[in-house]
């Protein structure tokens, strides 16, 4: 794809043991409601969130719903994403009353989850969102912090920051490259 | 991935393809502004735009399905032609992305003064306007406008020449049924002479791998055209199988697709009578029966019931006539969002939002 010297930041154990403490974590916050809703953001959001519904399960023995979003048209950049087929969301039973967790896999400027937020409106008013990442690379642009995050990666702007997910990716990992 | 707009010259759609890239070297650089045509659009610019048009189908049936996308962006639809649902569609369309859309049609506007398509044009634009949807009955109508407005102009059908939103959603709609479309036998029935639509479905379903055949009164095919044969690229139509009547056609088809007999056709002495096109032409259940299990049936509107297609069929269960309404919003608003979004520009940190990785967030 690009000319990059590739680094393993997260391995597949990595990012298991941190999605396992996430799961853990969304609990304990949410005092294990059964209402709970887990929103993942396209593409590799989404199955972020199945993971964590799964652990979820194993864990408490209730599966979370898992709802999928896109909030592309909500952007106040829609340059970066334009080049990208729109995707459809569905939140089973909306959101309305209930706690919402919003999940993605790599949280940057911070604006696609303010586009998430604001698109998630449609969905209901959820009772509380909080925000769960599998990565925290830094550079944010808008007053917006995860509730629970699997790795604090401190990354320069020319850096980017790939998530492989086995589901879409073959396997897993997190890995460092670089702007050519 | 290829933007589906991105990478052509801009505003190809009269002229072929390749007397484009010859020409106007340097205009293939620049983004494409303009949707005129599905010729010079490649399978894979094609399957952006449907892969679109699944989330903007589900954002469109959403109680709620206001979104800001092209906020501030102002969208005139000029239709020169009489129509409901193109656009009713585009409107809808660009309302549901959040543009201001304004309709202009020829009956109520300075056109009925006698001021010129050109004078029209040149008058919208002084407005500042995002984005032209152009109906006319001349062909290339809109490819015209093109050279005078700096709006993106979508063609929303022109005389005999192209309906590409048309194709798109008549595609779309196919393809949510049957899913891959290579291999699958499309039948078009009807005016094929002077139907825009016929033209761009011709092409749309070729493109995208389906083997296509049409049947029609002979006295409504181009002249060079014969029945029972297959054409060969000087027509520009290669591997168009031309069937020796109807029910060769919906033989063992995936798809039907009824065309719209015009009353001018009658007039002019195409038809000797409706009573009679419906008999040898007309899609009723006993035709369907022909075609293949599943298979659907379609019309691009409005029906003319009793003559091109009988009322059970087209209320019947193949029938998806109304879903490909409803699709026509979708599709449409892909294609304006593709066209009006702000172009992609070199974001710093951005990523490479193409292969999808980590764009976001």
């Amino acid at each position: 794809m690009t000319n990059e010297i590739d680094r393993v930041l997260l391995s597949q154990d990595d990012i298991r043991r941190a999605m396992t403490r996430i799961s853990h974590e969304i609990l304990e916050q949410n005092r294990a409601s059964s209402d709970l809703v887990l929103v993942g953001v396209h593409t590799r959001g989404v199955h972020v969130a199945r993971r964590l519904a799964a652990n979820i399960e194993r864990i408490e023995g209730f599966s979370p719903v898992v709802g999928t979003l896109d909030p592309r048209l909500w952007r106040d950049d829609p340059d970066v994403a334009s080049g990208q087929p729109s995707l459809p969301s569905d939140i089973p039973n909306g959101v309305d009353g209930k706690p919402v967790v919003i999940v993605d896999d790599v949280l940057y400027t911070g604006r696609t989850i303010r586009a998430a937020m604001e698109a998630l409106l449609d969905f209901g008013r959820a009772s509380r969102i909080q925000l769960a990442v599998l990565v925290d690379r830094g550079h944010r642009e808008l007053p917006i912090r995860p509730d629970f995050i699997g790795k604090n990666i401190p990354t320069a702007r020319g850096e980017r920051v790939l998530v492989r997910i086995a589901e879409i990716d073959g396997d897993d990992a997190v890995v460092l490259g670089y702007e050519d | 991935m290829t933007n589906p707009m991105t990478t052509h010259g801009s505003g190809a759609g009269i002229e072929l393809a390749h007397e484009i890239a010859a020409e106007e070297v340097e205009t293939m650089l620049v983004p494409r502004q303009h949707l005129l045509d599905l010729d010079d659009l490649s399978v894979a610019d094609i399957t952006d735009l449907l892969d679109s048009a699944e989330g903007m189908l589900e954002i469109a049936s959403r109680d709620n399905h206001k979104t800001p996308a092209l906020r501030g962006k102002t969208i005139i639809t000029m239709f020169f032609e009489n129509s409901t649902r193109t656009r009713v569609s585009f409107e809808q369309a660009g309302k549901i992305l959040g543009a201001d859309v304004i309709n202009v049609t020829a009956s109520a506007s300075s056109v009925s003064k006698g001021e010129s398509l050109l004078n029209t044009v040149k008058t919208l634009q002084a407005m500042s306007i995002d984005a032209l949807v152009v109906r006319h009955p001349h062909s290339g109508a809109p490819y015209f406008i093109t050279n005078h407005t700096d709006a993106s102009v979508v063609n929303a059908g022109d005389g005999t020449h192209a309906h590409p939103t048309q194709s798109l959603l008549d595609l779309f709609t196919v393809r949510n049924h049957v899913g891959d479309l290579v291999g699958k036998k499309v039948a078009i029935v009807g005016d094929v002479l002077y139907s825009r639509v016929a033209r761009s479905d011709i092409i749309a379903f070729q493109k995208m791998g389906a083997e296509v055949v049409v049947s029609c009164p002979n006295t409504l095919l181009p002249d060079e055209w014969q029945w029972d044969s297959t054409l060969g690229s000087e027509t520009g139509f290669a591997g168009l199988r031309l069937a020796a009547n109807v029910d060769e056609a919906v033989d063992s088809a995936d798809v039907v697709m009824a065309l719209r007999i015009q009353q001018e056709r009658q007039d002019s002495g195409h038809l000797p009578s409706l009573r009679e096109y419906s008999d040898r032409w007309g899609i009723n259940s006993k035709r369907m029966e022909l075609a293949n299990d599943g298979a659907l049936l379609m019309h691009p509107g409005p029906m003319n019931e009793g003559v091109e297609i009988a009322s059970d069929v087209a209320h019947g269960f193949q029938s998806v006539v109304e879903e490909q309404v409803r699709n026509g919003v979708a599709v449409r608003m892909a294609v304006l969002y593709t066209l009006c979004a702000p172009g992609k520009s070199a974001r710093i940190g951005g990523g490479d939002a193409s292969n999808g990785e980590e764009t976001k967030s």
